[in-house]
């Protein structure tokens, strides 16, 4: 609709994900205005290796934060702030003299650093770090990307030390080019996205200097941390300079904790999943750090200038849009994603089967990496249309397991689940959550949660909103499923769920 | 019985031809097997090739079956697929006109409400999907009514009840309603349905411009009409509403009409 946005001012919120460069224009409301996108190349040198080109990511940037602009038909003097929000952990290292990065980014998704993770662990094993940092030594996190970096690259090591070489994030990396670049470049980066190099430690909010020691990142490369809610800087030179010269770059936020801004989750307990491919599910747990004891990752949920600091609790699922990718592209079950629910509906229930999509081992809240896929409970009676139920009932159990591990760390009972993402337009599926998490599940108006979030905390920042009320009063429930499984049903329906999980485990018999 | 038409016959001659593996055939081959002089046939293949059932290799200028004989058998548009491509839109649509909004697509003799958008306020409200509505009194079903004629046939069979005194059911009437519909591109319902309660809908095309459903409206009279004497519909949201069907369409494939 263009008819109510005639009117400024706006905030635009870059949101520079894992296979694309977005910019979106937000009015007062927190409606969309525009919304320019651009892909980038993502490269695959060797197996569990991915990378990108971080210097065609920082084009991209440029070219659809002009695009958007442009197609909300604006000036320079309509925008208050540009915020940022970005995929998290992936890594790059540039020389701030040249501004060239020295080597391609390596994306969270990257296995390359497996080993050294292991050996880092020591006698002590994956949670090492896991007091000071709230993660478990994985190969996502930012921090033994850099030491690989700096291992594997010619001299870069010694032009480290000579101070030459930056380190950052997707944000750090886009702020510091908005910014000037090798022109007076700001080098920050927001606690979010610290919290995810296993560098920063969650009790100071400051770099661990033993654990930078330990890993191998000389601190000198690192950028300063901030709040994810202040002015870090002004757009200042090339081509942007020209558009936008002058307006303030201030926010940052991993795209998941910008979802959980972008859904408004700012009291303790508040929870947001975000339905893609895979889920991610995080909770607000307001000032406490909240040790996990069932396989979830404490992290930073964010910061609001010198407020203080929101932590929160991570649970991911693996596969859940790819289970029914799966289902159309290697089964060849049905010809379209949406398909699944047309299929799923032409019977009552999932006929006694059940499908765990462990594809790649067991994650939260087992980590088994010994575990592989099973449909458990076939008879002769089973359907396609069962397996179809099936599919839809393994997004919302796993759904499920997550909320009670949550539960179970942070003594908060789910009140409500907030969700996002592409599969809250399948309303079986919606329904079924709701039902197997026995709590309202409830999806805003805008879908596009993450960049509303950075944009949220931009504006929150230059005075455009007042405060997460004013947001708050923006937010609009488009949706809401109401549980209405009786609890004997749920209860004996978990069960099976557990026992489907439990045969998953021990498949791998010599795990390398 | 009436004389059969020539060049129909000729053309289902010619899909015969091409019918059967991977065939492709030049011009003079298939002039030549249906006994046409090559003029005719190139008319007849040419018409066939513009409606797609028929497509021309470009490198070696053979003619085979187009895709579109394939999709013919399979018109169904899965009405997911409709709520997915339609969910960014109708969130949009109940944010700048402030009202729910219903998705509709025919099922048996009415409409099935496939997606629903809450009011953007913070009353409690109830998911309507999978409740039904009828076809000859909202906005929703006039608008199917008015533009699939499966469910035109549908409404005029159905037994059109009065909800309320201003609910029309006798034929004539509305049919008439049905010419105002195609003719302006959207249908209403002023407490036609419920008292107190207006809708304006508009369709939704897909690729072909084959009507698949109807999105809509619905909220209190005092707030879709002028508080005028006409009480007529305010046009900001009629044009919020075509808007939105437009958008839809778009995605779906339908070209800018």
């Amino acid at each position: 609709m263009t008819d109510a946005h005639t009117a400024g001012p706006f905030i635009a919120a870059i949101d520079q994900g894992t296979t694309s460069s977005r910019c979106i224009v937000f009015d007062r409301d927190g409606r969309i205005v525009s919304v320019d996108q651009k892909e980038h190349e993502q490269i695959f040198p060797k197996p569990g290796w991915v990378e990108h080109n971080a210097t065609e990511i920082w084009t991209n940037v440029q070219e659809v934060v002009a695009g958007a602009i442009e197609k909300a038909g604006i000036t320079r003097d309509d925008i208050k702030a540009i915020g940022i929000t970005n995929q998290r952990e992936t890594t790059v290292l540039w020389d701030k003299n040249t501004g060239e990065p020295v080597h391609n980014a390596i994306v969270w998704q990257d296995t390359r650093t497996d080993a050294l993770c292991r050996e880092l662990g020591r006698n002590v094993g994956q949670d090492r770090f896991r007091r000071e940092t709230g993660l478990p030594l994985a190969s996502y996190f930012a921090g033994p990307k850099a030491r690989w970096l700096l291992d594997n690259v010619d001299g870069l090591k010694e032009r480290a030390e000579a101070g030459d070489i930056l380190f950052g994030t997707m944000d750090t990396w886009v702020i510091w080019n908005l910014t000037g670049g090798t022109d007076g470049g700001k080098h920050v980066t927001d606690v979010t996205n610290a919290s995810r190099t296993m560098l920063m430690n969650l009790h100071t909010m400051q770099w661990d200097e033993k654990i930078c020691e330990s890993i191998g990142v000389p601190q000198q490369i690192l950028p300063e941390i901030r709040s994810s809610a202040e002015v870090y800087g002004e757009i200042t030179g090339g081509k942007l300079g020209d558009l936008l010269g002058g307006i303030p770059v201030a926010s940052a936020l991993g795209d998941q904790q910008a979802a959980l801004f972008g859904q408004t989750c700012f009291a303790e307990g508040e929870t947001k999943s975000t339905y893609g491919t895979g889920t991610f599910m995080v909770m607000n747990t307001g000032d406490k750090i909240i040790n996990s004891y069932s396989g979830l990752l404490t992290t930073v949920g964010y910061k609001i200038g010198d407020q203080k600091t929101v932590y929160a609790l991570e649970g991911s699922i693996a596969v859940t849009g790819s289970l029914v990718q799966w289902m159309r592209d290697q089964m060849g079950l049905i010809s379209t994603a949406a398909e699944i629910e047309t299929l799923a509906l032409s019977v009552e229930d999932n006929g006694g089967a059940y499908f765990v999509p462990a594809f790649s081992g067991l994650f939260a809240p087992y980590w088994r990496s010994d575990a592989r896929g099973v449909i458990a409970g076939l008879t002769r009676y089973v359907t396609k249309a069962h397996l179809a139920r099936a599919v839809l009932e393994a997004t919302a159990w796993q759904t499920r397991e997550i909320a009670d591990a949550m539960t179970k760390d942070s003594g908060v009972e789910l009140a409500a689940l907030k969700v996002d993402g592409g599969m809250t337009s399948n309303n079986l599926l919606m329904q079924t959550l709701a039902d197997f998490v026995d709590a309202p599940v409830v999806r805003p108006m805008v879908a596009e949660t993450t960049c509303l979030g950075a944009a949220y905390a931009a504006g929150l920042a230059v005075g455009f909103w007042n405060s997460t009320d004013d947001l708050r009063a923006n937010w609009r429930r488009a949706a809401e499923w109401t549980p209405r499984m009786d609890a004997e049903t749920r209860a004996r329906e978990y069960k099976s769920w557990l026992k489907a999980v439990e045969r998953t485990m021990g498949w791998l018999e010599d795990e390398e | 019985m009436a004389r059969n038409i020539q060049s129909l016959e000729r053309a289902a001659a010619m899909l015969r031809l091409l019918a059967g593996g991977e065939r492709r055939l030049g011009l003079s081959d298939i002039a030549s097997s249906l006994g046409l002089a090559k003029g005719t046939a190139h008319g007849i293949l040419r018409t066939l090739q513009q409606e797609g059932f028929v497509e021309q290799d470009d490198a070696s200028g053979r003619y085979q079956l187009g895709a579109e004989l394939l999709r013919l058998g399979t018109t169904y548009l899965d009405v997911h697929e409709l709520r997915a491509r339609a969910l960014v839109w109708a969130d949009d649509l109940a944010r700048s006109s402030g009202e729910s909004v219903y998705l509709g697509v025919l099922h048996q003799q009415g409409v099935l409400i496939v997606h629903h958008v809450f009011r953007p306020d913070d009353s409690r409200q109830v998911l309507e999907i999978g409740a039904m509505q009828p076809l000859h009194s909202t906005a929703l079903g006039k608008v199917l009514s008015a533009y699939d004629p499966v469910a035109h046939s549908e409404a005029l069979e159905a037994d059109r009840k009065a909800f309320t005194d201003k609910t029309v059911c006798e034929p004539e009437g509305f049919e008439h309603i049905l010419d105002v519909t195609r003719a302006r591109g959207y249908a209403a319902d002023v407490e036609e349905t419920w008292e107190g309660v207006a809708s304006i809908a508009a369709p939704i095309h897909d690729r072909r411009r084959m009507p698949v459903g109807s999105v809509g409206i619905t909220g209190a009279v005092e707030r879709l009409c002028r508080p005028d004497d006409d009480g007529a519909l305010r046009p900001e949201l009629i044009a919020a509403v075509r808007d939105c069907a437009r958008a839809v369409s778009r995605d779906l494939g339908a070209g800018r009409f």
